[in-house]
């Protein structure tokens, strides 16, 4: 997993409420067998005008430049902002590797759905909770300064904005042991890895007794 | 006197997996065996690959296609792409990773859950995880077995360890001796009438008393594989002679001098007899009888001699409406009697159902009969390739066919219909397996669970039947 420790990039301000991970990743592309690729079909339903099939050559599809991921000042945004209960619906994995697959890097709203949230973080995704009214300042920034720019900090657990934007600076709160992981790029597999001697130990004294297994 | 080093058989599982303690009361658990399948697995291996990571511990693993292979024609391959590529991915990851697959076209191939006990892969004591919920299956060998997720069989593969939290103790003893046509099948379906298919949530059940002792393995396993229907990841039952007897002299048990080093081992993988439980259920086995679930759960089962129950008659609202959606999905009216009830289809088969025992049962009761004109369709599938080949030459295909069933090549099947084999909307099936869950065996399809014997009559006279009464 990718390590996260601050990154400076463009938001894209993604304005409904209650997004589930089928508007994330519609279920007709959960057919396929990788973890991977599933960016280009990221908010399928509404980045593009026609019905979105697994197999499709996406680069020759007719895009809806209404939808903010479309609009050329967007592009390149590694932060979400987003509106309340973010990820609520089914539990797909498939979420939040498609968000990663696109790029994203941390989503900032004023509430998730428990498994996504969950689920952000074996994929070294940050999903980052504000007070409503913050991330509502943070939609006004974006909309109304063309390439506005947040500098996501997650040492100092500080957002501010990009040079030559109007300053801002907020502190968000994180649990300590997630902190670690993404600082670290440690997934749950790496977290275990550390602990390889260990295994190693378990393995070298359980061959004595139960040789069969070894 | 109680004892404070008193262990239930869990808690020895447990312990003796520990790799280390976290302090978030979260334990490392280290991972004996794990098997693997086309359908959980894809997206662990790519996993593996893009972090750059190899298997810890590549003889732990041993994988096979069995959800979305073809039961007939097999010669021909895989026509649905879909599941053509989810087959193809996994030979090529097992190819790739180099660990033990037996191919579709391997004799040794068949639904994890059977395979692995044949092939002495599952031995008791160990822990075994798999990226599918009836896991609980292999816990009938006194071993520590359960489903898991995806990113957890990627987890395994890399590490041979879980990050898990332990689950509270339950046992469920049923005392006495089961009547003659009774079976493991009726046991474990009477249970979860019993306990409801949330009754065992939180907790690892043990199955002990004297009718479970008395039961071969493969009945142990049909108890232990629906642990999970009654909401448990894991069920097991203690260690004894007829677990090390099944175990010995297969392919993967320790051999020569290693075999009694680990027979005494393994005895002492039982309950201590003060040992503490978190909540104990009590059956009495004589009161045990034939069962056909009647709903789309598989708590929703009642006796053979009994009527299908009226939700006018159940108190709680939301169980009362629970029943009446049931009954109109299954297509059935309260107070009929379910021996009444016409079956269109049988399936026997599934990883509860499809071991050399069950083919057993089944063809003495289709012995020298025909199938019901009234019976679209009569499958046998068996669980794996070598039991396939047993029953042959036990002459039970023959058995099978002159009665005017088919007879299949190994896989899930009807179980779940991820292959051809499914139900078309209405139809009623009397199946072996051990969901019952709308759409399970195909869209608007009707399951009716029961025991091989129970499947056998219920095709030879076309409706439901008491087979003590054949
Ligand atoms: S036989 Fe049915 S329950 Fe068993 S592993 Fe296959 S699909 Fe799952």
């Amino acid at each position: 997993m990718e390590k996260l420790t601050k990154i400076t990039a463009i938001s894209l301000p993604l304005d409904r409420a209650n997004v589930d991970t089928d508007a994330i990743i519609p279920k007709q592309f959960l057919k396929s067998i990788k973890r991977s690729g599933f960016g280009p079909n990221l908010f399928d339903e509404w980045r593009y005008l026609d019905q979105g099939e697994p197999g499709m050559d996406n680069t020759k599809r007719p895009l809806n430049y209404d939808f903010v991921l479309n609009q050329p000042r967007y592009q390149g945004a590694e932060i979400l902002l987003a509106r309340d209960n973010f990820g609520c619906g089914s539990s797909r994995e498939h979420a939040p590797w498609a968000l990663e697959d696109f790029g994203i890097r941390v989503i900032i709203a004023p509430g998730f759905a428990d498994i996504f949230y969950n689920n952000c973080f074996k994929n070294g995704l940050l999903p980052i909770v504000l007070e409503e009214k913050i991330v509502d300042h943070l939609f006004d920034l974006t909309q109304s300064n063309e390439g506005f720019q947040l500098i996501i900090d997650l040492e100092k657990q500080k957002i501010q904005s990009g040079i030559g934007f109007p300053a801002v600076d907020i502190d968000f709160e994180l649990d300590e042991f997630r902190r670690h992981c993404l600082l670290e790029g440690l997934d749950e597999i790496g977290l275990t890895m550390a602990h390889a001697n260990d295994i190693r130990a378990y393995e070298k004294s359980k061959k004595e007794v139960t040789p069969w297994l070894y | 006197m109680s004892n404070d080093n008193a262990q239930t058989l869990y808690d020895k599982l447990w312990n003796s997996h520990i790799v280390r303690e976290n302090e978030n009361g979260t334990s490392l658990l280290y991972i004996d065996r794990q098997l693997i399948h086309e359908v959980t697995s894809p997206q662990a291996f790519e996993g593996l690959r893009i972090a750059h990571r190899k298997p810890w511990k590549l003889s732990a693993n041993l994988a096979t296609p069995d959800h979305n292979v073809p039961t007939n024609h097999r010669a021909k391959g895989i026509i649905d792409p879909v599941s053509k590529l989810q087959v193809d991915t996994l030979d090529q990851n097992c190819d790739y990773f180099n660990i033990t697959e037996f191919k579709m076209d391997d004799i040794r191939q068949g639904i994890v859950h059977v395979i692995s006990p044949e092939q002495g892969a599952t031995l008791p004591a160990m822990t075994l995880v798999c990226g599918d919920s009836h896991t609980s299956t292999h816990g009938a060998f006194g071993t520590l077995a359960f489903g898991i997720g995806t990113s957890e069989v990627e987890h395994v593969l890399a590490t041979q360890c879980l990050i898990q939290k332990k689950s509270k103790n339950m046992l469920i003893q049923v005392d006495g001796c089961l009547n003659p046509g009774v079976t493991a099948k009726d046991v474990i379906l009477t249970i979860i009438g019993e306990i409801g298919t949330a009754g065992g949530t939180g907790y690892a059940i043990e199955f002990a008393g004297e009718a479970i002792r008395s039961l071969s393995m493969e009945g142990r396993m049909t108890i232990s594989n629906m642990a999970i229907e009654a909401g448990a990841r894991a069920g097991m039952i203690a260690v004894d002679d007829t677990t090390i007897n099944y175990v010995k002299n297969r392919p993967y048990s320790p051999k020569a001098e290693v075999w009694d080093q680990a027979v005494a081992y393994w005895q002492n993988f039982y309950s201590d007899a003060d040992a503490h439980f978190d909540k104990v259920v009590t059956l009495r086995a004589e009161e045990i009888k034939p069962q056909v679930s009647w709903g789309t759960s598989p708590e929703m089962t009642m006796a053979i001699d009994e009527m299908i129950p009226d939700p006018a008659a159940e108190s709680d609202p939301v169980k009362q409406a629970g029943m009446q959606a049931a009954l109109n999905y299954m297509g059935l009216t309260a107070g009929t009697a379910i021996n009444a009830v016409t079956v269109d289809v049988v399936f026997i088969g599934s990883c509860t159902n499809s071991r050399i025992e069950d083919m057993r049962a089944a063809a003495a009761i289709a012995k020298g009969k025909q199938v019901a004109d009234n019976i679209k369709q009569a499958l046998v599938v068996p669980g794996s390739g070598l039991i396939k080949q047993q029953a042959e030459q036990e002459g039970l295909d023959k058995i099978f066919i002159e009665a005017g069933f088919e007879w299949r090549d190994p896989g899930c099947s009807m179980c779940l219909a991820m292959n051809a084999d499914r139900l078309e909307a209405g139809e009623r099936c009397a199946s072996t397996s051990n969901r019952n869950f709308e759409g399970r065996q195909g869209q608007g399809g009707r399951t009716h669970l029961v025991s091989p014997a129970m499947a056998a009559a219920a095709a030879i006279k076309g409706h439901f039947v008491n087979i003590n009464e054949l």
